[in-house]
């Protein structure tokens, strides 16, 4: 499973860290980092979570 | 098992997306208002309207995606009209929509300004054709007047004085917003406003909305003062869309009309759930606080747990959100997580600014603006019902390496 962010959508809107504050972070210039692309299976819950939440529809999941 | 989604928007299509999720394999059926395909609301007031923004209102699926892949019936364009809550029938049309399971996701309108229907150039904005509208009447360069100074309103504004317009907001309050986020970010509000030249009005009404030959002209203040109108838009508020829901058996709130549901979505009538901007909520992360919000973020996470819930009451889990929405005004972004319902507020941030919300001793709520690596620490503070004097001291640290 691998976090994909598209940085052209993602507006720094922050529920992705919200969900999953272990794989994801808004910083000051309002865009998002992704603090592991490469998730264990077991935080696919999580990671989902984030996708789903994401009102830009910025997130998805690989694999 | 036949499950309908009544309501085509976000919180709808999340009922259906998750019901597929979730396993079922049963019909389903989404029945919308509007002629359109579910589509994203809130650029709707932003990007949507700039000049050189996005050309049309794009769906989340298209056609085929929705009924091929996710298997569902589309009844588009008919609003549906009663709901037999004995034969679990929706009429929609002329027909009658059986359901085992069914999600009420229609939402909320507008609330007309009396006696404007039919007159050109006075809008509200809810839907992709009303934002069509407005930007079309802003490409042409029109003298704007906002009513009301709540957050859809004050992005018209702020996209109308992108654009080099005269914008002017008429609001009947002494000033924007207090009453949902407080008097000190009411202020802030209204200094944005200001300090982009839009001509703020407060503590005054509207009078009346001029037209001649079909055509709005001006809005007539109470004071008297007559303001040039091109362009009128109105964002007072709205109310719960559940005039086909009178004498069906589900319990409605006295005051607005809102469909009253307990933490897992359910109605109280076997099979009916209810989700998004539509729903009363007891929430108990905040006391159980009846919310009923506008937000994107709950709309989305109350229809996916809506459809879930419905097929499957005994897995049923009460949800405790953070409620969260933002507002972009002339290139600023306001951020709010949690409850503005509190016993004091505090200002920590003079400089872009941060208030904190207490209630007893907890954050129960932050507003920020410009501070998107702020907002959702504060979030997960709120979330875990953090402590009032640690909220504040992070506040200040987190003030400081800001302005360092």
């Amino acid at each position: 499973m691998r976090i994909v962010a598209d940085r052209a959508r993602c507006e720094g809107l922050g529920m992705c860290e919200a969900m999953a504050p272990d794989f994801f972070e808004v910083g000051d210039d309002g865009t998002v980092t992704i603090l592991d692309e490469t998730p264990g299976e077991e935080h696919r819950a999580a990671v989902l979570a984030a996708v789903d939440a994401c009102p830009v529809l910025a997130l998805s999941l690989d694999g | 098992m036949d499950l309908v989604v009544v309501g085509a928007s976000l919180a709808g299509l999340r009922a259906v997306e998750s019901a597929r999720r979730a396993g079922h394999t049963g019909p389903i059926t989404l029945i919308g208002a509007e002629p359109h395909l579910p589509y994203d609301r809130p650029p709707l007031s932003k990007a949507f309207l700039c000049a050189g923004g996005p050309a049309q209102v794009r769906p989340f699926r298209g056609e085929a995606e929705l009924r091929d892949e996710l298997g569902v019936r589309l009844l588009l364009g008919t609003p549906a009209q009663t709901l037999d809550t004995v034969a679990c029938e929706v009429s929609v049309g002329d027909q009658a929509v059986p359901y085992d399971a069914l999600i009420i996701a229609t939402g909320a309108s507008p609330r007309p300004f009396p006696g404007t229907s039919g007159i050109a150039g006075v809008h509200q904005l809810r839907t992709s054709d009303d934002a069509v509208a407005i930007r079309s009447a802003l490409d042409g360069g029109a003298r704007t007047v906002v009513v009301g100074a709540g957050f859809i309103g004050s992005e018209v504004a702020s996209a109308a004085r992108a654009r080099g317009h005269e914008v002017t907001v008429v609001e009947a309050a002494s000033l924007p917003l207090s009453r949902s986020i407080g008097v000190d970010a009411g202020t802030v509000c209204a200094d944005l406003h200001r300090a982009n030249g839009t001509d703020l009005r407060l503590g005054v009404g509207v009078a009346a909305i001029e037209s001649s030959d079909g055509r709005v002209t001006g809005v007539r203040l109470d004071d008297g003062t007559v303001l040039a109108a091109d362009l009128v838009v109105v964002g007072t508020g709205v109310a719960p869309a559940t005039g086909w829901l009178r004498g069906s058996g589900v319990p409605l709130h006295e005051r607005d009309g809102g469909v009253l549901c307990d933490e897992t979505l359910w109605t109280g009538v076997p099979g009916v759930y209810a989700a998004g901007d539509v729903a009363h909520v007891p929430n108990p992360l905040f006391d159980g606080d009846l919310m009923r919000l506008e937000h994107w973020t709950s709309a989305a996470e109350q229809g996916a747990a809506a459809a879930r819930h419905a097929l499957d009451p005994a897995s049923a889990r009460g949800l405790a959100p953070v409620p969260y929405f933002w507002s972009d005004w002339y290139g600023h972004r306001i951020q709010f997580v949690g409850t503005p319902d509190c016993d004091e507020v505090q200002v920590v941030d003079t400089d872009t600014f941060t208030a904190l919300y207490r209630r007893g001793d907890r954050i129960v709520g932050a507003l920020t603006v410009d501070r998107p690596r702020e907002v959702m620490k504060f979030r997960k503070r709120i979330a875990e019902r953090g402590d009032w004097s640690e909220a504040l001291a992070f506040a200040g640290v987190s003030a400081r390496e800001g302005a360092a």
